[in-house]
């Protein structure tokens, strides 16, 4: 297997800043990053720290001011805004801790946006949407707007929007965030039967039980990585009892 | 397919979400749309109705008329008694009306009725004072101009027939009493003629009418007596004029019979006019109508843009997050600009659809010498290049007002616009340094107003357009003590101030709204430093009143300017009192404060941890 069929992210001396001379502030400072294909990547960190800009560098969704950013093989920090918008289309799926569904469309329609954005037929759009919105559990709620759904139901919807494209990697941003232990346990279910489907996951989190279902763990500080752990066997099949869910 | 599917259904959805926006949105473009409209669409509607008339009425080719009294004047002459003592007794006048009688014989001519008597005389019915042309008439019937009855009988010894328009404005009925120089007389009917413009158009023929007395505000209206009533509220001095209809074999020609035998050049002949100058008489009346309501339109136009802005700016201050989310699933930036503006054009198109039937609609109610002609006024048709126009204005208006901020919004930064942060204020030294002496309230209020210039631009615009408008109003009214105005321009002015003023409302409330949904974060902030909800709504609401002072302030010589504009004519300009004007300027600040007060309050009403919590999720 050659390296961009292993590797699914290489981050070379990534770096992000705001601001100008004294008021420099370096949000992700020189980091060098390896994601592997179907690994599951936990970052954790104080507020501030950098993780979800990181994770918004990987995503395409800002651009580094250094450094080098490849994902499956092609370099992306230079990429203009119409070929990264295409990459977030085709490539990567966010799970944001807001959810961000859009309010004034249905659960269906919702997961049916990247698709139709995508160039698919609607009645592709649609019947994807269906697949997802059931794997998801949530068939009997696709014609809901987000406003009469739960917390974690809206995460639910979220996650299959990110799925609708097929894409090759899933970056959360504090995706149980803002939810109760059950609904935490519903999405935990969720990346588990991802991550076993072999789809690569990032997931930026403050909560150690869910870092602590990853393969790998980077804890960040100030902008940088400082400290890496290899999680033993990885979380394959026990991802819940990991997460310390399994009995609540 | 599938993106056009998606482009559409964000639209729609996003309109059927925020429908009191999208409402506005339609409300501000559609009332520009519908007075274009309205404008438009009466171009010539008095045509018909007045060819109508002619037909039914067997109205005159031309009309005869002589003035014993020497005053064969071709415009209207103002506060002649008509008890005169330069105008010649009865006998003088019966010989003149004789010097009619050669054209009843004269070449061309097939029919004729007449020589009638006019006298002008003071008109009172209640505790209402006008002015009258009073004719008398035989109580049989007339070959040529056969007045058609609307309501009653013909004329009687103590009973006259008002002409159905002048009835109309006076709300005189038959069976009314009313008084003719003094003398009672009962209406015994209302009926239309084609022998003289409805009124208020009166004077609108070549020989113009007298006006009597002191009551210049009033036009003439016509009144059908008996002969002998006519000439007994004439008095010794006999009728002031006497007119004779009359028919020619070819009515096309009439314009060429009144240049071969009027002659103004000589006091003792008789002056003639067609039945076109009669037709043109009563379009005189709707041309000016037609000024103020296309005048208006543009106004109500430019008012509208400035609506649209306002609002587009505010949804787009609500829809940040919206923006950033359909980047982030894969919306290139010219996609989210697309589905921003396909938005607003599909409201736009919705108005000028809704300002079409409205204006076509309401044509004829405005289109008022119908109560003088006969047949119900009906909608006019709308022309091809009527319906053009007005969907271009109403696109133009709806694209122009959106393209900058729906550029801007897709070229905002993805994760920006998740995190739903607000634009960075731009910030000026003189305003910061003029503030910091302002009680707290203020000083944060007036911070907040000033740091977008363009809306408060806008703010400024929209004051100076609806003031200008106002006060080109209050000039036509202050006009209104000559007798040129009547009531359909009174009718027309009215709903013109209306629409400005409501619309004038609806921005000053979104402009309001918009600087409070950015203001919530500083406002929650000072809340939580100890500020009350009031202080914080005094203090926007306050920073309101400068910029709406200023716009009120240019709205007085543009008021003039656009006066001066629609009436293209020499002469001077008639300014209102200085106390109307002054009181213009504090209404408007006062309604400024009041409207800008109910956003600012309910933003200020929010819980502030909701707010904190909401600018850090």
């Amino acid at each position: 297997m050659n390296e961009p069929e292993k590797v699914l992210v290489r981050a070379q001396g990534l770096r992000k800043e705001y601001g100008r001379q004294g008021g420099l502030v370096r949000a992700v400072n020189s980091v060098d990053l390896e994601v592997a294909r179907g690994e599951a990547l936990a970052i954790m960190g104080p507020s501030g720290c950098g993780k979800s800009t990181l994770l918004h560098l990987i995503g395409g969704l800002d651009r580094p001011s250094a450094g080098e950013l490849w994902l499956a093989g092609r370099r992306i920090d230079r990429l203009s805004e119409r070929e990264l918008a295409g990459l977030r289309r085709h490539e990567v799926g966010f799970v944001f801790q807001a959810y961000h569904l859009m309010d004034e469309l249905t659960a269906q329609e919702n997961v049916e946006l990247p698709a139709l954005l995508a160039g698919r037929s609607p009645g592709e759009a649609r019947r994807r949407a269906r697949q997802l919105l059931d794997q998801v559990g949530l068939a009997e709620r696709a014609d809901h707007l987000p406003s009469a759904l739960s917390g974690g139901q809206r995460q639910r919807v979220a996650i299959a929007r990110a799925l609708a494209n097929e894409p090759q990697l899933v970056l959360a941003d504090e995706p149980t965030g803002n939810l109760d232990s059950a609904a935490t346990l519903e999405v935990l279910r969720l990346f588990e039967a991802l991550h076993a489907a072999g789809l690569t996951l990032v997931i930026v989190t403050h909560d150690e039980r869910i870092a602590a279902t990853a393969d790998r763990l980077i804890s960040m500080r100030d902008g940088t990585f400082v400290d890496e752990t290899h999680l033993a066997g990885g979380t394959r099949g026990n991802l819940v009892d990991l997460a310390g869910l399994g009995s609540e | 397919m599938g993106r056009l599917l998606l482009v559409c259904r964000l639209a729609v959805k996003d309109l059927r979400y925020r429908p009191v926006q999208a409402l506005l949105l339609l409300l501000a473009i559609a009332a520009g749309a519908a007075t274009l409209t309205l404008g438009l669409s009466l171009q010539g509607t008095t045509n018909n109705p007045y060819a109508r008339t002619r037909t039914v009425t067997n109205g005159p080719d031309v009309v005869a008329s002589f003035f014993p009294g020497n005053s064969n004047a071709s415009g209207p002459a103002t506060g002649v008694n008509p008890g005169g003592s330069n105008t010649p007794g009865t006998g003088a006048g019966e010989a003149a009306a004789t010097s009619l009688l050669p054209l009843e014989h004269a070449s061309g001519v097939v029919a004729h009725s007449g020589p009638y008597p006019v006298t002008w005389t003071l008109l009172q019915i209640g505790h209402t004072t006008g002015s009258a042309e009073v004719e008398g008439r035989n109580s049989g019937s007339s070959p040529v101009d056969h007045p058609r009855l609307m309501q009653g009988t013909w004329v009687r010894p103590g009973g006259v027939v008002v002409e159905a328009a002048f009835a109309s404005a006076f709300g005189i009925h038959v069976g009314d009493s009313l008084r003719l120089g003094g003398t009672a007389f009962r209406v015994v009917g209302t009926a239309v003629t084609a022998a003289i413009p409805a009124y208020p158009g009166t004077c609108g023929r070549p020989i113009g009418c007298f006006l009597v007395g002191n009551i210049g505000s009033y036009n003439p209206g016509l009144v059908w007596a008996t002969e002998a009533d006519a000439k007994q509220l004439a008095g010794s001095s006999g009728p002031e004029a006497y007119l004779l209809n009359l028919k020619l074999n070819n009515p096309a020609k009439a314009r060429a019979f009144v240049n071969r035998y009027d002659n103004n050049a000589s006091s003792t002949a008789p002056t003639l006019y067609s039945w076109q100058s009669i037709r043109d008489g009563d379009a005189q009346v709707i041309a000016k109508v037609q000024k103020v309501l296309f005048t208006g339109s543009w106004l109500l136009a430019l008012l509208a843009l400035t609506s649209v802005a306002v609002l587009v700016g505010g949804r787009m201050t609500e829809q940040t997050r919206r923006v950033g989310l359909l980047k982030a699933v894969g919306g290139t930036p010219r996609f989210v600009a697309v589905v921003l503006l396909f938005e607003h054009v599909l409201v736009g198109l919705c108005a000028a659809g809704v300002g079409l039937l409205v204006g076509w609609q309401v044509a004829p109610l405005v289109d008022k010498p119908g109560a003088g002609l006969l047949g119900a006024p009906s909608a006019p048709s709308l022309t091809g290049t009527t319906v053009a126009l007005v969907v271009a204005v109403a696109l133009a208006v709806a694209i122009v007002a959106t393209f900058v901020p729906a550029i801007r919004a897709a070229r905002q930064s993805t994760v920006a616009a998740l995190e739903d942060s607000a634009r960075p204020p731009r910030r000026s030294a003189a305003v910061i340094n003029l503030s910091a002496h302002l009680p707290a309230p203020l000083l944060l209020g007036a911070r907040l107003v000033v740091r977008r210039p363009r809306r408060l631009l806008l703010s400024v615009f929209s004051v100076a357009v609806t003031t200008s408008g106002l006060v080109a109003v209050l000039i036509i009214h202050a006009r209104s003590a000559t007798w040129s105005l009547g009531p359909q321009v009174i009718q027309a002015t009215t709903i013109i101030s209306v629409m400005l003023i409501v619309l004038a409302a609806v921005n000053a409330v979104f402009i309001a709204w918009t600087t409070a949904l950015e203001a919530r974060h500083p406002a929650a902030l000072a809340r939580a430093l100890g500020a009350t909800p009031e202080q914080i709504t005094t203090g926007l609401s306050v920073a309101f009143l400068p910029p709406a002072l200023l716009g009120a302030l240019l709205g007085i010589p543009g008021g003039i300017a656009i006066y001066d504009g629609a009436r293209s004519g020499g002469g001077t300009t008639t300014l209102p009192s200085a106390l109307w004007l002054v009181a213009m300027v504090i209404l408007t600040l006062l309604v400024i404060a009041g409207l800008t007060a109910v956003p600012t309050r309910i933003g200020a009403r929010r819980p502030v941890a909701e707010v904190l919590q909401a600018e850090t999720a």
